[in-house]
């Protein structure tokens, strides 16, 4: 049996409500696409069905033939295609034919990261803790997609509603991220 | 914290960057012809200026792209941020 990596957390993450709706989404096809030719962007959107995000620190999503998709701006020339478990395969192959003979690369970085949705009020304010962006929904709307810092983990922070946050973080510190977080939702706790 | 305006990102918390030296040092056109002095010269020395400073930094937190920064070396002030490949900006220290 494959085991996530925030399988052992599954509990102590659901006692986060009523504070956050805190849950992880596993094993989420993730592609990495390095491509910096209009062209071939456009023409890769289109295969998707969902067209890549043309400004920086955004992401877009969309329903196509691989179902539900999001498409991350990571960088300039660098792109994150998320999309539903066990697609990956397809979806590299796909998109490598997609580049025809554009200079790029799809690379499957699904086992990199893992995803956990944050859902709730508190959800922004909670990341406040340790995390520098600016979260206001002013500063940080839907559609809002960053790199940045979480407690000095890297993470990819999207805002995917009014009170939602979506995180991706690296397996192997995705225990450390639960940890912080479930310490950074203390003071909301109701005192019994 | 400081924060330093990535040309891609916007504003970001210093410890999200790297440091990568002087900028605009342009590389040998033909390595093999220098002497060991120039040699030396090129991959050692660097301009020491009291002002500003144009530097190459890296968003390695964020978007991973190296960039120029013009920085003020008596104030931290960061005077000015331009991408790859374009001319350093006029400034005003
Ligand atoms: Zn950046």
């Amino acid at each position: 049996m494959t085991v996530s990596p925030l399988h052992a957390w599954t509990d102590r993450l659901a006692a986060l409500a009523p504070v956050l709706g805190a849950a992880e989404v596993p094993f989420r096809s993730q592609l990495t696409v390095r491509v910096s030719d209009p062209d071939a962007i456009a023409a890769t959107g289109a295969t998707l069905g969902i067209g890549f995000p043309s400004a920086a620190c955004t992401f877009t999503s969309g329903t196509g033939r691989f179902g539900d998709v999001e498409v991350l701006w990571l960088g300039p020339d660098e792109f994150l295609v998320t999309a539903s478990p066990g697609l990956q395969v397809t979806i590299e192959e796909v998109l490598r034919g997609s580049l025809g003979t554009a200079r790029g690369s799809v690379v499957d970085t699904s086992a990199q990261r893992t995803t956990v949705v944050l859902q709730g009020p508190r959800s922004r304010e909670v990341l406040a803790h340790g995390c520098s962006v600016d979260l206001h929904p002013s500063a940080a709307p839907v559609g809002t997609c960053v790199q940045t810092l979480l407690a000095r983990t890297g993470i990819v922070l999207q805002v995917t509603g009014d009170d939602t946050v979506t995180i991706l973080v690296r397996s192997s510190f995705a225990e450390y991220f639960a940890a912080w977080l479930t310490d950074a939702c203390v003071e909301y706790l109701a005192v019994p | 914290m400081q924060l330093i305006p990535c040309p891609w990102c916007g504003p970001r918390e210093e410890a999200e960057f790297h440091y990568g030296g002087q900028a605009h040092v342009a590389y040998p056109e033909d390595p093999s012809a220098l002497t060991d002095e120039e040699w030396a010269r090129y991959v050692f020395f660097r301009d020491n200026p009291s002002g500003p400073f144009a530097e190459r930094w890296s968003h390695n937190a964020g978007c991973r792209r190296w960039f120029n920064a013009v920085r003020d070396t008596r104030t931290h002030d960061l005077l000015a941020v331009y991408r790859v490949g374009e001319p350093m900006p006029e400034v005003t220290a």
